[in-house]
């Protein structure tokens, strides 16, 4: 395979050449899918964490919904959210279709569910751990958590990593909301189906290779923290 | 409602002995208490008073329910049938605040020894500088320690700590679930004489513990469980020369009792 | 306190969909083209759109997709110029009201395209439904776009006229990708099938495997590129005035001759032919 070699020398092609146009993408796909993430851990983490120390009923099926929702395929929530944000939709007076914006909001909903579902898993592990010293201690309930989501931090690193992957890596949800459109919503993912639909594959590959050089140095940070975490047994 | 404050700010106003009277400040009143869980009859319709504030231990073979009436007892668990009276009052939320328990795997945040003082001190709107917390600290021989991670500590200091943090909360009630279990000799000396200054200031102790030696040391009167059910309460000088009930004869003497 | 952390949380939300914002000098004035993937991967519109923004300021946002999902998309209000190639859907969505009028932009033109060895015989026929016949007759594998583009409008339009129908061979022979036209041709390269596609993204299609032109010429093979202002009366969203300044540009000698100059390996992609339309 010509495009293999290729690819890879691409790759280091414009990686050296800090190539302007490549540089304005990875930037807007890393702005979009932090934003999002920041987003979906101040939703999802009280969420999760409510999930984890609380009894009602329902509670069985809320998990199930959001443990459910984590397999959705992206391309429905971009249909979704397009349908929302289109001008014919009910928030179409925004004006957000074919921004970041409508990006962030697409990737907001695809990555909530995974830091609910994940964080509620973690949380309710250490509550396990903690819930009888609290309840020794009259505990209340918002200190409660808020305690369990610090000292459970490291951890929901971990879950924040696992919602940064699949943000990043998501391509049907941008596609359809951001449009795609050069230098305003193009992507490292919709740029690779670009030039995948051009028949550039070797490109196509090259931008696959630096993405997942990006998520590589994000896990190795996140990996980083963690372990010195661990030295202090904090983890 | 009496002014809990007052009482845990006042000075012991005279030497234990005193305090020891037939009625203490904190009496507890227990009748027909029942927990069962998963169809299992653990405390069977128990009755009984300690109306004193002398020192009690809990004793009593394995299995015998000691750590379940202490939960009950401090409200953590709810049970299935039964009263539960402290200073005439039931449980709530109120009341358990004036009650600490230090269990026998102690739990620990994942933070520094000091952030774990603060953060239970900071629960009940109580002074938490580090100058406030200099006493607690030197009383367990923790000073040194105050700022390293609480979970990296051996497990006497973890129970040290354990201790520091209920005794911080000046509790008027303290539960301790064995304590000293597996722990390095100089850790139960320190934690043993920790109880009893605690006492000695007020506050009422009740221990469990199946290492009869520290129940000779620290129990003023014993109350001693069997499958469940209270087989006697007895002042402790009399108990460990002549227990009243078989179980507990039995018990001391070193038998195996199922 | 908690009210206060709800509240710095909904701001710290709000930061972080600001921070992903465009600055506002490029945010300035723009307008929506839908546009289909043809125009976009070829280049053309990369090439002249900068152009257009030298002489106005006016930013040209392209969302290239297929022609049935474009028409789609600008029905919602979603943009507010749509330049596509399907000559009946787009007189359709003027006639429905959508749009307010069509012009005539640029035309090329459809090619067959497959495999070398050419099992179904159809190497250097002019006659387009003739070539079908011969496919469907050899049972040689076809890829198409199946996805309501005006690629596929026109393919179906043309197994119609060959008197064939592909819907019972789908999934034998015949074998619809449901994608895109870049996507077809990389199927079609995978399984050496054959394919109907315009000319320009052929020619700037780079993964063309063992697959050739085999058949072009045909009249019916004419490819018009159309394009329609969206009616501000349907959605009061439609920034009329850049956009019909964009077609009056389009439409007008320095946007037909900057499509006539575009070429690719040397090859002209669009041949302008605003002014022989009727407007």
């Amino acid at each position: 395979m010509q495009d293999f070699r290729n690819a890879f020398s691409l790759a280091f092609e414009l990686i050296a050449s800090l190539d302007a146009n490549l540089l304005s993408i990875v930037g807007l796909s890393l702005r979009v899918t932090f934003a999002a993430l920041l987003i979906s851990c101040l939703i999802g983490l009280p969420i999760g964490a409510a999930l984890a120390v609380s009894r009602f009923p329902g509670r069985g099926a809320i998990v199930v919904v959001f443990n459910t929702m984590m397999g959705l395929p992206p391309v429905v929530i971009g249909l979704l959210v397009y349908m929302m944000l289109s001008n014919a939709g009910p928030l179409g007076v925004l004006r957000l279709l074919y921004t970041p914006g409508a990006m962030v909001i697409a990737q907001t909903i695809l990555v909530t569910p995974i830091i609910v579902a994940l964080s509620r898993q973690v949380i309710e592990d250490l509550d396990r751990e903690y819930a009888e010293q609290f309840r020794s201690l009259v505990v209340p309930f918002p200190a409660a958590m808020a305690a369990l989501l610090w000292d459970a931090r490291f951890a929901l690193a971990t879950v924040a990593l696992a919602g940064f992957g699949r943000a990043i890596a998501e391509v049907g949800a941008v596609m359809i909301v951001g449009g795609n459109i050069n230098h305003v919503t193009r992507a490292m993912t919709t740029a690779i189906a670009l030039e995948t639909s051009k028949g550039d594959l070797a490109l196509a590959l090259a931008l696959g290779i630096i993405l997942l050089l990006i998520a590589m140095t994000v896990n190795a940070a996140v990996q980083g923290i963690k372990a010195s975490a661990r030295r202090n047994a904090y983890a | 409602m009496h002014d809990t404050a007052a009482l845990r700010e006042a000075p012991p106003v005279s030497p234990p002995e005193c305090l020891r009277t037939a009625t203490g400040r904190y009496p507890l009143s227990v009748r027909g208490l029942s927990y069962s869980a998963d169809g299992q009859d653990i405390i069977k319709k128990v009755s009984f008073d300690l109306p004193s504030d002398d020192l009690t231990v809990l004793m009593g073979p394995n299995g015998a329910g000691k750590s379940v009436l202490l939960r009950l007892l401090h409200g953590l668990m709810a049970p299935t049938g039964g009263t539960i009276l402290w200073n005439g009052r039931p449980i709530d939320r109120a009341l358990r605040k004036s009650q600490a328990m230090v269990f026998q795997k102690p739990v620990l945040l994942r933070r520094s020894v000091l952030q774990n003082l603060r953060f239970a001190m900071g629960l009940r709107g109580l002074a938490r500088s580090r100058g406030d917390l200099e006493p607690i600290l030197k009383r367990l021989h923790l000073q040194t320690l105050a700022d390293r991670p609480a979970r990296l500590l051996s497990g006497g200091e973890q129970q040290r700590l354990s201790l520091a943090r209920a005794l911080a909360l000046k509790p008027e009630i303290l539960f301790l679930d064995e304590p000293c279990a597996n722990l390095d000799p100089a850790s139960v000396q320190l934690i043993e004489d920790t109880i009893k200054q605690a006492q000695a200031q007020g506050t009422k102790i009740i221990l469990v513990t199946h290492d009869i030696h520290q129940a000779r040391r620290l129990a003023e009167q014993v109350v001693f469980l069997h499958h469940g059910q209270v087989s006697e309460i007895t002042p402790a000088d009399i108990f460990f020369n002549a227990a009243s009930s078989r179980e507990a004869r039995a018990y001391l003497d070193g038998k195996i009792l199922i | 306190m908690l009210s206060k952390t709800a509240l710095s949380a909904a701001f710290i939300a709000f930061a972080a969909l600001q921070w992903t914002a465009v600055p506002a000098s490029a945010e300035d004035r723009f307008i929506v083209i839908q546009s289909t993937t043809s125009t976009a991967n070829s280049g053309l519109l990369d090439a002249i759109l900068p152009k257009f923004k030298d002489k106005t300021g006016i930013d040209v946002r392209v969302v290239a997709v297929g022609t049935g999902q474009a028409i789609k998309n600008a029905t919602n209000g979603d943009g507010d110029v749509l330049l596509v190639h399907a000559k009946p859907a787009e007189e359709k969505f003027v006639a429905d009201g959508w749009g307010v009028k069509r012009y005539d932009v640029m035309y090329n033109d459809f090619v067959i395209v497959g495999p070398e060895n050419d099992p179904a015989g159809i190497r250097g026929m002019e006659n387009a439904t003739d070539a079908l016949k011969k496919i469907a007759k050899a049972k040689a594998p076809f890829a198409s776009r199946g996805d309501d583009s005006g690629t596929h409008k026109k393919e179906l339009s043309l197994w119609k006229s060959a008197d064939i129908d592909v819907t019972s061979a789908s999934g034998s022979w015949y074998r619809e990708t449901g994608s895109g036209m870049g996507a077809t041709l990389n199927t079609a390269a995978g399984m050496n099938a054959y394919a109907l596609t315009d000319r320009a993204t052929w020619i700037s299609f780079k993964n063309k495997g063992g697959l050739a032109i085999l058949t072009e010429g045909d009249d019916r093979l004419f490819n018009q590129y159309g394009v329609i202002l969206m009616n501000p009366e349907k959605h009061a969203a439609v920034k009329a005035d850049e956009g019909g300044a964009f077609i009056d540009w389009l439409t007008g000698p320095e946007g037909q001759q900057a499509i006539a100059n575009y070429k690719l390996d040397g090859q002209q992609l669009f041949f302008p032919n605003a002014n022989k339309a009727t407007n």
